[in-house]
């Protein structure tokens, strides 16, 4: 049975109690308004009373039950004779409880260890009946509730109050969950870093500078010199911070001030959109881009002119095509700080008789620069945090080098590599990813915190 | 210091002025030359994409006369009217007999690089009419992946031939492949298609925005509408303001060690890919969502308040109905923004090889750019096309939405 079955049993239910109530309001409206008095509420709010009665019990337990009974289920399993064939523990167990459990649900068409078969009818037993149960549940909770708010339903009722302090617990809930979200971040990636720690210091992990994680190795082997991360801060540093930032900021920065000072308007209208296209392109398009196309050019344009160590993975082809890809960011930024700067200012220069270029030069981008460095910032803390372009056009060599030709790896294609393989969640060099997401975090956090302040500090100097 | 005569000085004037408009044309054409490289990036990329794939959607197809009627196929009617015809016809050895009908119409180094999977297409024709097992009908099948780089004049010599001697027959020509869109994953380029990541992609945007867009309205009408002036207010939009400029793959991990921890059954699954996707849209349409609220001009909440509406009724019945096309058009941009992520459904593991289409929110699933992802790492000269044109659909979807947007703000935008 899918998991939705017993939701939307509760919206229907939801739905009839709403008619329900807000026929029995009417009538109710009908009988005082004969002795001249009249409801608390519209009926319209007694619908919504009891249908919030019934689907906020049933819509909270089917979400609990959904993450609970696939455990009772797995309990069940293991009770029945046919698990006691299982190997003691491991990977296979699970494999073969997993294999048995899709073919169970139906999410897979055949078993391909004849194991795993054995178990697949106490997989759909075990599953109908859970299944079963939820929905039983699910639904007396609401025809429960409903039942209650339904009695509770009078004249003088109030329930438009009611319904209203409810949506405004919903506002405040909904409001809330960035925080959740925020904390739920911080939460998970310092407990598992914490994790990561205790195999590896955390001196060796920042200072090191040899990075070669073998999640196939023994998880205390190599815990002092594979976890060097120095090579992969400086990585992202080079592609991301130095490379990046010399295509972005340029043209940026020139694009903004053409077409904000330069440009007719009509121009204008055409340019814009089109660099916001640049940015609209998902990163996994620019990253075929670089890998396909950039990184072979800029390899065979290096050889010719003599440089023998050009890697086809290098760091300057992912580098270059994640500047071209901010550079809509740099430009939005800079249009919006020296669209900030008083039209005083401008006109005073002007009026000196400066030259366009001298006023834009000499007064508008000094007035800007405030703005226009805490939006290179975050454009920094955006191509450092960009994973797709690194992943498929930078490489998996860890290595400390000033030369953009050559291949290099970057903090977030290591935590890509370290979580997409088989690796055990015990294990060091999974547990490294989340210390490198951590660091990450970190880092463009710092910077847009800072970034912010400069922005909210530049803005109030002119205002 | 002796007195410059004034001819001497309007010269030294002039001179210093045609430097500085000199200047000034120079600053503007290096400006103009930014504006212009940006458009040419984009073109040329566009351009290469399109150019590649312009392949994909093609492919090598060997097409002949397909003769069923001879051959030793045991099946019963009634087994092709049940419910998985493609099974029966599987056990009753259709493989075989499409492999000794091809060998018998175009000869056997021929038959012998038809696609291995090519006999499904035959038993999908075959359940849709049975009556053409008894008669000869035509066919268009997939070559193999060796011969449709022999067409190309890539591989072996005696493939070139072969392709070559086929094409001069007609036999063997790349042909417009509407299957590209509807069909699945696949190991070869030849049989591959995107609609197995496209629906995976539809169903996890479900999820993320039916939870983004009740999450990120409502909060945004509490922080702009209801919210005290206090540090839990403050703290909120300082939550929402980073989480907006947090790297999407923190989302990834997020969603992994969360989400997966919770519901460790549905890995890879559409549900927990649009939970994950949600968290990351959720600040986006807060944004625009405040944004729009905002310009709703207070007067409305006045008129509304005076003739006795509760705040709840003001908000609910006047402001965000009047602000609906701002938040609508912040939400699909968040969307579109969402639906060419990939990092982050890497990390919940949606980067299985998936070869079925979702059949629904908790089954295994892929989605377009992962799928896009997965195909670039295949080195074979035909993923590479197939990955062009999977580009130019996602583009095409992006294009569509954002165009929505567009519409959407230009013509329900309200001046007050």
């Amino acid at each position: 049975m899918s998991p939705a079955i017993p939701i939307l049993l509760a919206l229907a239910l939801g739905l009839i109690g709403w008619l329900a109530a807000r026929g029995r309001a009417w009538t109710l409206r009908r009988e005082v308004r004969a002795q001249g008095s009249d409801l608390h509420s519209l009926p319209g709010y007694h619908g919504w009373y009891v249908a919030l009665w019934i689907l906020i019990p049933s819509l909270l337990f089917s979400i609990v039950w959904s993450a609970t009974s696939p455990g009772l289920v797995l309990t069940q399993v293991l009770a029945d004779p046919a698990a006691g064939q299982l190997p003691a523990f491991g990977f296979q167990r699970d494999a073969l409880l997993a294999e048995a459990r899709a073919l169970a649900s139906g999410s897979a068409d055949a078993v391909f260890n004849q194991q795993a078969r054995a178990l697949v009818e106490p997989f759909r037993a075990a599953i109908q009946r859970y299944a079963l149960i939820g929905t039983l549940v699910t639904v007396l909770l609401g025809l429960a509730g409903g039942t209650f708010a339904f009695m509770r339903l009078r004249p003088d009722f109030t329930a438009r109050s009611r319904v209203e302090r409810t949506v405004m617990a919903g506002l405040l809930l909904a409001s809330l969950v960035a925080i959740f979200t925020t904390a739920g971040i911080v939460a998970s990636l310092a407990f598992e870093t914490f994790r990561f720690f205790q195999f590896v210091s955390p001196a060796d992990f920042l200072l090191g500078t040899h990075w070669g994680p073998d999640s196939m190795a023994a998880p205390t082997q190599g815990v002092t010199t594979n976890y060097g991360a120095l090579p992969l801060f400086w990585g992202t540093a080079l592609i991301g911070a130095i490379i990046a930032m010399l295509v972005a900021i340029p043209l940026g920065l020139m694009s903004a001030i053409f077409l904000t000072q330069y440009a007719t308007p009509a121009v204008r209208r055409w340019m814009k959109p089109i660099l916001e296209i640049l940015a609209g392109v998902p990163t996994v398009v620019y990253g075929y881009f670089a890998a396909l196309t950039v990184a072979p050019w800029i390899r065979d344009l290096c050889q010719a002119l003599g440089v023998t160590s050009a890697s086809s993975e290098s760091g300057l082809a992912a580098g270059v095509v994640m500047g071209i890809m901010i550079i809509p960011f740099v430009s939005s930024m800079a249009d919006d700080s020296i669209a900030a700067v008083p039209q005083a200012m401008r006109d005073g220069s002007l009026a000196m008789g400066a030259t366009k270029s001298e006023t834009i030069r000499r007064v508008l981008l000094p007035a800007a620069l405030p703005g226009i460095v805490a939006g290179i910032m975050l454009a920094v803390s955006r191509a450092i945090g960009e994973t797709m372009i690194v992943v498929m056009a930078a490489s998996a060599t860890a290595r400390i080098t000033v030369n953009p030709f050559e291949s290099m790896t970057t903090v977030t294609y290591q935590i890509v590599a370290m979580l997409t393989g088989e690796g055990s969640f015990d294990h060091p060099a999974t547990l490294s990813a989340f210390a490198l997401g951590m660091v990450l975090f970190l880092v463009t956090l710092s910077l847009n915190f800072i970034a912010l302040g400069v922005v909210k500090r530049f803005r109030e100097a002119y205002e | 210091m002796s007195e410059l005569s004034s001819h001497e000085r309007t010269q030294r004037i002039a001179a210093r002025l045609a430097k500085r408009h000199g200047a000034e044309r120079r600053f503007r054409a290096i400006g103009f030359f930014a504006v212009a490289l940006s458009a040419l990036v984009l073109a040329f990329l566009l351009v290469t994409m399109t150019s590649n794939a312009v392949g994909g959607f093609k492919r090598a197809e060997l097409a002949f006369k397909l003769d069923l009627s001879g051959s030793a196929l045991q099946i019963d009617p009634s087994q092709l009217a049940g419910d998985d015809p493609l099974q029966a016809l599987e056990s009753a050895g259709l493989r075989d007999v499409v492999q000794f009908a091809t060998a018998k119409a175009l000869g056997d180094k021929a038959a012998a690089e038809l696609d291995s999977e090519a006999w499904r297409e035959v038993a999908r024709q075959v359940a849709a009419d049975p009556a053409l097992l008894n008669s000869g009908f035509d066919v268009s099948l997939p070559a193999s992946d060796d011969l449709a780089s022999g067409l190309r004049g890539e591989g072996t010599p005696q493939v070139v031939a072969l392709a070559q001697e086929l094409a001069a027959k007609d036999q063997l020509a790349t042909r417009f492949d509407p299957g590209f869109l509807t069909r699945s994953d696949a190991t070869s380029p030849q049989t591959v298609g995107i609609w197995g990541a496209l629906k995976g992609s539809m169903l996890t945007m479900l999820v993320t925005l039916a939870l983004a867009f009740p999450i990120g309205v409502f909060a945004a009408v509490y922080l702009e509408e209801f919210a005290p002036r206090n540090r839990w207010t403050d703290l909120i939009e300082v939550s929402i303001n980073n989480l907006a400029a947090v790297p999407s793959i923190i989302f990834g991990l997020l969603g992994l060690a969360l989400f997966l921890t919770i519901f460790p059954y549905w890995r890879s699954a559409p549900l927990i890919g649009g939970m994950t996707l949600a968290l990351m849209t959720m600040p986006v349409i807060v944004i625009s969502g405040r944004n729009a609220i905002k310009a709703v001009p207070p007067s409305i909440r006045d008129a509304a308040l005076a003739v006795g509406a509760s705040p709840v009724q003001t908000v609910f019945h006047h402001v965000l109905p009047l602000a609906l096309p701002g938040v609508l058009t912040g939400t699909i941009i968040g969307m579109a923004r969402a639906l060419g992520e990939t990092a982050p459904l890497l990390m919940i593991g949606m980067k299985a090889f998936v070869a079925t289409p979702p059949s629904g929110f908790t089954s295994p699933s892929s989605v377009l750019p992962v799928q896009i992802f997965l195909w670039s790492d295949e080195i074979n000269r035909g993923f590479v096309e197939r990955t062009s044109a999977a580009i130019i659909v996602l583009l095409i979807f992006l294009l569509v939405m954002n165009g929505m947007a567009i519409y959407l703000r230009n013509r329900f935008e309200n001046r007050w």
